[in-house]
């Protein structure tokens, strides 16, 4: 062999290594000007100054934050009641669809009904029709509370997407699984919750991940009717302060819990990816 | 009487009519190769034995008893039947043990702590001891196939049907597997298989099958069909399956 490995790198690291410095080179410069021009040209802009005093008030903002995190707790813990209560839900929406007895034939259209009007409604429609509406029929407390009716409002909307996305992970194992199942004496019941289940909860982790995101946030939407939850809270300091900070004091403070779990959701989709591959 | 017992069994998919009216003897502990091109029906008449599909007509019978009767609760004639298949279809999510574990457990009621002398036996059997705690995607084609037929036997199986279980293999693999096939030809079990593994059919069957476009065209003893066959489609698909 004529040639020799410089430096201890083949042609091709080396090769791949230059690539390397020059994409980082190109990344970095790129991201300064683009940050550069933020910076410089936005406090040029004739409202700057007034945006900076009513949307980033640092005062405001150090003032109101912890009570926002106060706040938060409502989120959070509606957030917790209603997740369960959504996985449950959806799960056994997902298997009356899939019902196959005829018996259970009243079940499926149930199943198909419910998740046709609750994914073809707005979340925020569903909250005030039931969220109003059932206090309205004069139930005693404690069972007027727009935190009841409000979480059952979100329950019935997400419980609605979640089972479709438990549907699409039960048909997403192999036929040829069922057919060993079936084929060692496994009666159709068996074959799904040993067999099916297991995998197809697996397959739609990710998905699933998706949806408690996006119900974190719509918590919010029960401020609308009651609950004095972050976004509401939010809207007292606003007025109180006559200053928009506080609402951008919530949005740190969701970001500070969406973003890790969007990215752990991403994680756990790409390493599926990897996976399957 | 034969152990297994089919007369005049047809099966269509939609106008496709795969199986058109097969006649089959297996006896006690004969091992008989269904071989022909694909398409010709050998899976499909598997699975109608196994009564993962409905046959359209035809009777069957293992032991003497009908099984090809229009509402027959399939469950309990599955569990009597074991069934291996090409792709292996072990359970992701389980280990081998856990695999071979599941059926006897639901199917029969039987607890894990009575089972796992057993199976384990099994395992050992089949030199697979050490990998009984491994998942299917630690296991090697050939292991993963064997892991199946163990799967199968833990039911205890008066049949046993196997539907082209070395195509999904690497070459070196497919002796691992055919040893197993061995062995229990010599402890007496009764086997049907799909297979284009010529040499073994010849070396091991007791009975081969001929199947073209859902039929059976020829059958018998494995010197006889290979060497003179009588017919010229039999011939026709010797010759290009053996060149």
């Amino acid at each position: 062999m004529a040639t020799t490995k410089a430096a201890g790198m083949t042609r091709r690291e080396r090769f791949e290594a230059q690539q390397r410095r020059r994409s980082l080179i190109i990344a970095a410069t790129s991201t300064l000007v683009v940050v550069a021009c933020i910076i410089i040209f936005v406090p040029m802009t004739p409202g700057w100054a007034k945006v900076q005093r009513s949307f980033f008030n640092g005062d405001v903002l150090v003032d109101t934050f912890p009570k926002l995190l106060d706040a938060f707790k409502i989120n959070i813990m509606i957030f917790a009641w209603s997740a369960p209560a959504i996985a449950i839900l959806g799960l056994l929406i997902a298997l009356a669809r899939d019902a196959k007895s005829p018996a259970l034939f009243p079940l499926r259209i149930f199943g198909a009904t419910f998740t046709d009007v609750f994914r073809g409604v707005p979340v925020i429609l569903t909250v005030y029709l039931i969220g109003f509406g059932i206090p309205g029929l004069g139930l005693p407390r404690p069972w007027n509370s727009p935190y009841i009716w409000g979480s059952l409002a979100l329950i019935l909307t997400y419980s609605a997407y979640v089972a479709e996305i438990f549907r699409s992970g039960i048909d997403s194992v192999h036929q040829s699984q069922r057919s060993a199942a079936l084929s060692l004496g496994l009666s159709e019941r068996q074959v799904m919750r040993d067999v099916v289940l297991p995998q197809a909860i697996r397959n739609v982790v990710p998905a699933q991940m998706n949806m408690l995101i996006a119900l974190q946030k719509d918590v919010s939407l029960l401020s609308f009717i009651g609950p004095v939850e972050i976004f509401r809270q939010a809207g007292v300091f606003k007025s109180l302060t006559a200053n928009f900070t506080p609402y951008v004091g919530a949005a740190i403070i969701f970001l500070i819990v969406t973003i890790p779990a969007t990215r752990y959701a991403d994680y756990l989709m790409a390493k599926q990816m990897r996976d399957r591959s | 009487m034969a152990k297994l017992k089919l007369r005049g069994v047809v099966k269509q998919f939609g106008p496709n009519t795969v199986c058109n009216g097969i006649d089959l003897d297996v006896e006690e502990g004969q091992m008989v190769c269904l071989i022909g091109a694909s398409g010709a029906g050998k899976s499909t008449l598997l699975r109608c034995i196994d009564l993962l599909e409905a046959v359209e007509d035809g009777e069957m019978f293992l032991a003497g008893e009908g099984i090809a009767i229009p509402g027959l609760h399939p469950q309990g004639v599955r569990a009597r039947i074991g069934m291996v298949f090409q792709s292996f279809n072990l359970f992701p999510h389980m280990t081998a043990l856990e695999n071979a574990m599941l059926a006897p457990r639901r199917v029969h009621g039987r607890s894990k702590a009575d089972l796992v002398g057993e199976v384990e036996e099994l395992f050992n059997r089949f030199g697979l001891a050490e990998r009984m705690h491994n998942f299917p995607d630690q296991l090697s084609g050939g292991q993963q196939q064997r892991v199946a037929i163990i799967r199968a036997l833990a039911m205890r199986p008066e049949v046993m049907l196997f539907d082209e279980i070395t195509s999904a293999l690497d070459p070196q693999l497919v002796g691992e597997v055919l040893d197993v096939l061995l062995m229990l030809k010599q402890q007496g079990m009764t086997m049907v298989l799909a297979t284009h593994e010529m040499g073994f059919a010849r070396q091991a069957a007791d009975k081969v099958c001929f199947l073209k476009d859902g039929k059976i065209i020829e059958e018998g003893q494995p010197e006889a069909l290979f060497d003179a066959p009588e017919r010229e489609e039999t011939k026709a698909f010797l010759a290009r399956a053996l060149k």
